[in-house]
């Protein structure tokens, strides 16, 4: 009888781990502030990311989408360490705090996340040849046997080990993307940070590199956090998508939630300029004037400047970042009425 | 994988030519004193200013002494001098404007204004101070214009390192884990290597030129050894007996163009761009 019920409790708890996916990543009230010079000499800070909060699941895909300027790749850079967050911020990674990291954990750390680049051509070496590039992550952490490692990579990339004595210049953009995410890949990381990995290559290559980035994180368990400004990819890709505008979020839900019931203007604005094919008339919002500077972001609301449905409360008032239903929240006054 | 080998032989005819003079120039500096048909000191005034002979190929001088025998040894000191002074430069500057550049802000101000300060004396004035507080010899002349020529070397480096440092590849070695001295001299240098390595070779002639103008000021070496630099000043004073400096003269001339095609090879060898396959 004793046996029965120690077995009955363990299978509760295993059954409560399984149901309840780990965060691998938490955000709380990020920042990053840059310290500007303007070209008349004046001293200025630029909030590139402004109280950001958010956590990403095992074993998902959490998109980041929004215009060019908004934060979104300083972001993916500050949660990988590349800058040190503002104060105030926090950073967990598997309930580790990583948010002012040391240099050997640094190091660590860099084994667990790593980041795919958006330009394949910048983000290698010119000088070295691939099998150089790919050796580096394993000299750095004085890995034996990375020899073998780098053909196991080549083979998951799918690059045939000739291309292993060429140097980068010699190969085709999307063979060079094969080779950061392989390079990506060395450590066995489990975040993965796509700075939108797609965007400088060809139509016909982002879907074989789009495929190759879900296959290997069915392979591999992998975490991305996709940053993207290509709301097609992310909309095949994403588990979960975060818009941001101007350093903050605007809006996060689930992919098909945020597609479907779309409840930030300016997400609505984003989702109206996809192209279709289908020839069914869209109606189509189109946001007039250029995006505020960061560095002099408009008071209230962050969007009222562009924003077609405008409201007195929305220059003078902030609106809180709230949840609306169990898998959406949204930062507007309208929704929040 | 390209070999030296083949580079060689794909690389045009400056590249080879500059590579055989500065073999030659090597061999006379190891065996000077097999090449040499005379003593360097050996003074016979009853020969002065002889033309160029075939018992004195290159003439003598105002002393009798024979200026081929002269240019020959004058080579071992010369060219030392001349290229320790270069890489000594070239060295101190890659680190100072490696650091500088790579650290920027305040760190990057103070060290270059530091170096700016160097470069605000007038060079050779500089370099007579110091080889002079330092006592005249070989050694220390060269560490004197190593001393004064570093700075251009560093501002080159450091504009290189500030260019590079925000290369997405330099990122992504960063988010790999490496250290900062890893990312500066393995990710960084190799790639700006290319235009310090035109400069050096640039510079080996000047090196040259300055160590005889110390040399003529007796701070580097003293009268009756044989050095390029005096030997040409010598003959200026004497331009129609035109032998007495010209062949030195030559043999600067040689090393450092032949120096300068070998580092504009070497640069493109170090370049896999410019590799042809």
């Amino acid at each position: 009888m004793m046996e029965m019920s120690q077995t009955n409790i363990k299978s509760t708890a295993t059954l409560s781990i399984q149901s309840e996916v780990e965060n691998i990543l938490e955000v709380s009230h990020l920042k990053k502030t840059f310290q500007i010079k303007s070209p008349d000499g004046k001293k200025g800070l630029l909030k590139a990311v402004d109280d950001v909060s958010f956590t990403i699941k095992k074993g998902e895909t959490f998109s980041l989408v929004g215009e060019s300027g908004c934060g979104k790749s300083t972001l993916g850079r500050t949660l990988l360490g590349l800058y040190p967050p503002d104060r105030g911020s926090k950073i967990l990674f598997n309930n580790e705090d990583i948010t002012n990291i040391s240099k050997t954990n640094r190091k660590n750390f860099a084994r667990k996340a790593q980041l795919i680049f958006q330009d394949p051509s910048a983000c290698l070496n010119p000088r070295r040849t691939i099998k150089q590039i790919l050796m580096e992550p394993f000299k750095i952490h004085k890995i034996k046997n990375g020899e073998a490692k780098i053909t196991e990579l080549m083979d998951m990339v799918g690059l045939p080990s000739r291309f292993l004595d060429r140097y980068p210049h010699e190969m085709s953009g999307g063979q060079k993307q094969r080779v950061g995410i392989a390079r990506a890949l060395a450590l066995d990381p489990e975040l993965v940070v796509c700075d939108e990995p797609v965007s400088a290559l060809d139509v016909s290559i982002q879907a074989q590199v789009i495929n190759l980035l879900e296959d290997l994180q069915k392979q591999l368990n992998l975490t991305y956090l996709f940053i993207s400004h290509d709301l097609s990819v992310v909309h095949h890709i994403s588990d979960r998508v975060a818009v941001m505008y101007l350093g903050k979020i605007v809006e996060l839900a689930t992919r098909d939630e945020l597609y479907e019931n779309t409840q930030h203007p300016y997400t609505k604005a984003l989702l109206s300029s996809i192209p279709d094919v289908s020839g069914e008339v869209r109606e189509k919002i189109i946001l007039t004037g250029d995006v505020p500077s960061p560095s002099n972001p408009p008071s209230g609301c962050r969007f009222h400047t562009r924003c077609p449905a405008v409201m007195d409360i929305c220059r003078t008032k902030e609106p809180e970042f709230k949840q609306t239903n169990s898998n959406h929240f949204v930062a507007c006054h309208l929704c929040t009425k | 994988m390209r070999t030296f080998k083949s580079f060689i032989t794909q690389k045009g005819f400056l590249f080879k030519l500059g590579l055989i003079i500065c073999a030659l120039w090597f061999i006379v500096v190891i065996f000077a004193p097999l090449i040499a048909t005379h003593s360097t000191t050996a003074q016979d005034l009853s020969i002065r200013y002889e033309p160029p002979s075939l018992s004195h190929l290159f003439g003598t001088d105002e002393l009798g002494r024979d200026v081929f025998s002269r240019v020959m040894y004058g080579s071992r000191i010369s060219l030392t001098a001349g290229i320790i002074t270069v890489i000594c430069a070239l060295s101190i500057g890659i680190l100072f404007g490696g650091i500088a550049g790579y650290k920027g802000g305040k760190v990057d101000e103070i060290m270059m204004r530091f170096s700016e300060l160097i470069m605000a004396f007038p060079p050779l004035i500089l370099a007579m101070v110091i080889a002079a507080a330092l006592g005249p010899s070989i050694l220390n002349s060269v560490i004197a214009m190593a001393i004064i020529w570093w700075p251009n070397y560093a501002r080159l480096m450091r504009s290189m390192v500030i260019s590079l440092k925000e290369s997405e590849y330099v990122t992504a070695s960063r988010v790999m884990g490496a250290s900062h001295i890893r990312v500066l001299f393995l990710e960084i240098l190799p790639n700006s290597f290319g235009p310090l390595l035109v400069m050096a070779t640039l510079d080996l002639g000047n090196a040259i030129l300055m160590f005889s103008g110390l040399s003529f000021l007796g701070l580097g070496t003293q009268p009756p050894t044989p050095e390029w630099g005096s030997m040409v000043s010598d003959g200026a004073k004497v331009i129609q007996n035109w032998w007495v400096s010209t062949f030195p003269g030559l043999a600067i001339f040689s090393i450092s163009i032949a120096a300068n095609f070998v580092g504009d090879g070497l640069r493109d060898f170090l370049d896999p761009k410019l590799q042809k396959e």
